[in-house]
């Protein structure tokens, strides 16, 4: 067996020797060389995907005004950021939806605006203390103006995640897009057999403090995502079928760019953000290898009824993804168009990006401080009756 | 003069029986063009066409079918991709019901084919970046 230690892949990166490839690139070197082999001429193999994730926003400090002022209600463009928390910080969530345009502009356009250098209105409101005397105060800010942006996205990067289609006989606008009635078409997202943990599904390398590529700034893995699902059932490739491990990510958005993080809007439903995340996978040995060579044929999501308002929606089928990639399924009896909510294309451009970045040196590798829970179930919200009366 | 326009039928249930482009043909002697149908038993049926023809033809069609009991609908301009905007995830695609909008397997992007859109805007509420949109 070929074993690497991070350090040892570091100090070829350093020296700008490592041999990087991205995870589509490796799948034809390990059917041909087979994984110890892959593993003894590859160093890295780069993941990626770029899909809407409501999960996101980002601590703000403003810097302190003359005269000081307390912060206790703050909105960015008239979307409302929290503030409960030091004087001037406040954290703005991407999914916030803006008190005057609504689902137009939202938290996740504030960040894209403020990524994008534009000034964004800063409005708070103080009920006034001995050390804190302002009550209200209206300016401009940038990215530039305040102390520190910084993105922290409690849960991004699902490992896999349901399709979606819509049973009833009207269309419904979800999360996962337009569904159109009796079953008319069927959306997925994930970038699949390129996705950071399809390709590394029981976390050997991916894990808390790995260092990643996040909207085109380096940032890292902060923790276990929040409804962390390791315990999902999985394959025999162990890839989990369905929703599985997420992960919760951090990074300088001053050193971030417009073209990874875009704010979206879904019809109905309210606004999102399409985050760019490249993760790097270290060919530490020949299993990281083989899993690394995962192929949509063999990673399978089933397909769920959305027109159920229910907390479990039935499953329709169960499918791979070569099948929804294909452009249609079979269900109920006939062909159903397919779409995915994530870009494939954008992507794969992330991961060619960190590809680049590894393989010049300006890219080096984090081992992680500590893993990913190897089992967790999310918990139900159950409705306390006495509560509720 | 020739006169080319596109329009969405709409027929109530129990009204796909009649045989309506038969008599856009025969009657009025226009071209014709079926873009997309969708018939199904109990319920509301939809038929975009193309019709070409000339104009005085083609008016004295819309009158007849004004008279009838369908809801016709002209389907004017066209739908705008902005493509700088466009993040090519293909939310677009699976809604368009003229297989308009498409991604290319090999390198995914997406195809806009503005020859096979009949401009029923779903792509405009489906994207999430409002790349698609319909200019007033």
């Amino acid at each position: 067996m070929h074993y690497k230690s991070f350090d040892e892949i570091n100090e070829k990166i350093r020296r700008k020797k490592a041999v990087v490839v991205t995870a589509e690139e490796i799948k034809g070197i390990v059917d041909e060389k087979g994984p110890e082999q892959a593993c003894r001429e590859v160093d890295v193999v780069t993941t990626a995907t770029f899909g809407p994730m409501c999960s996101s926003g980002a601590f703000l400090n403003f810097g302190h005004s003359d005269p000081p002022i307390r912060m206790s209600k703050v909105w960015l463009n008239d979307v409302p950021a929290y503030a409960g928390i030091a004087a001037v910080d406040a954290f703005i969530g991407a999914t916030e939806l803006s008190e005057t345009r609504g689902f137009e502009y939202g938290g996740a356009h504030v960040i894209e605006d403020l990524i994008a250098g534009k000034k964004v209105q800063l409005r708070a409101t103080s009920y006034g203390t001995d050390c804190y005397p302002r009550r209200e105060i209206t300016t401009y800010i940038t990215k530039d103006s305040i102390n520190q942006a910084v993105m922290f996205n409690p849960r991004n990067c699902y490992q896999n995640y349901g399709a979606a289609a819509n049973s009833s006989d009207r269309t419904i606008y979800t999360y996962m897009g337009a569904l159109l009635p009796m079953l008319g078409n069927v959306n997925y997202s994930t970038s699949g057999e390129l996705s950071p943990l399809i390709c590394d599904p029981l976390y050997r390398t991916i894990g808390i403090g790995t260092r990643i590529f996040l909207g085109g700034a380096q940032g890292y893995i902060a923790w276990e995502g929040t409804q962390c699902n390791p315990s999902q059932i999985r394959a025999e490739n162990s890839v989990p079928i369905g929703g599985a491990a997420t992960l919760s990510l951090i990074g300088n958005m001053k050193e971030m760019s417009q073209r990874y993080i875009r704010a979206a809007t879904f019809h109905k439903y309210g606004v999102s953000m399409f985050v760019g995340v490249g993760i790097p996978i270290p060919l530490i040995n020949p299993e990281v290898a083989q899993n690394a060579a995962v192929r949509n044929r063999d990673v399978y999501t089933h397909i769920f009824d959305y027109s159920v308002q229910r907390r479990s929606k039935p499953a329709l089928a169960r499918v791979s993804y070569e099948q929804l990639r294909s452009g249609s399924v079979q269900l109920g009896g006939r062909s159903v168009p397919t779409a995915p909510l994530s870009s494939l294309k954008m992507a794969r451009e992330i991961a060619d990006v960190l590809k680049g970045q590894i393989s010049s040196g300006e890219f080096l590798l984090q081992e992680p401080v500590m893993s990913l829970p190897a089992e967790a179930s999310p918990k139900s919200l159950e409705i306390d009756e006495v509560a509720d009366r | 003069m020739n006169k080319k326009i596109k329009v969405l039928f709409t027929f109530p249930p129990g009204m796909v029986g009649k045989p309506i482009t038969y008599c856009l043909v025969k009657d009025y002697d226009l071209w014709v063009n079926i873009l997309h149908a969708e018939i199904a038993p109990d319920k509301a049926g939809k038929l975009v066409l193309d019709i070409e023809g000339r104009e005085e033809d083609v008016e004295r069609a819309l009158d007849f079918l004004a008279c009838e009991e369908l809801q016709v609908q002209i389907l004017n301009g066209s739908i705008s991709w902005d493509e700088d905007r466009c993040l090519h995830c293909g939310a677009c695609t699976s809604v368009c019901p003229a297989h308009a909008l498409t991604l290319d397997p090999v390198d995914w992007s997406l195809k806009f084919d503005r020859e096979k859109c009949y401009v029923c805007k779903l792509c405009t509420l489906a994207c999430p970046v409002k790349a698609m949109s319909m200019p007033i």
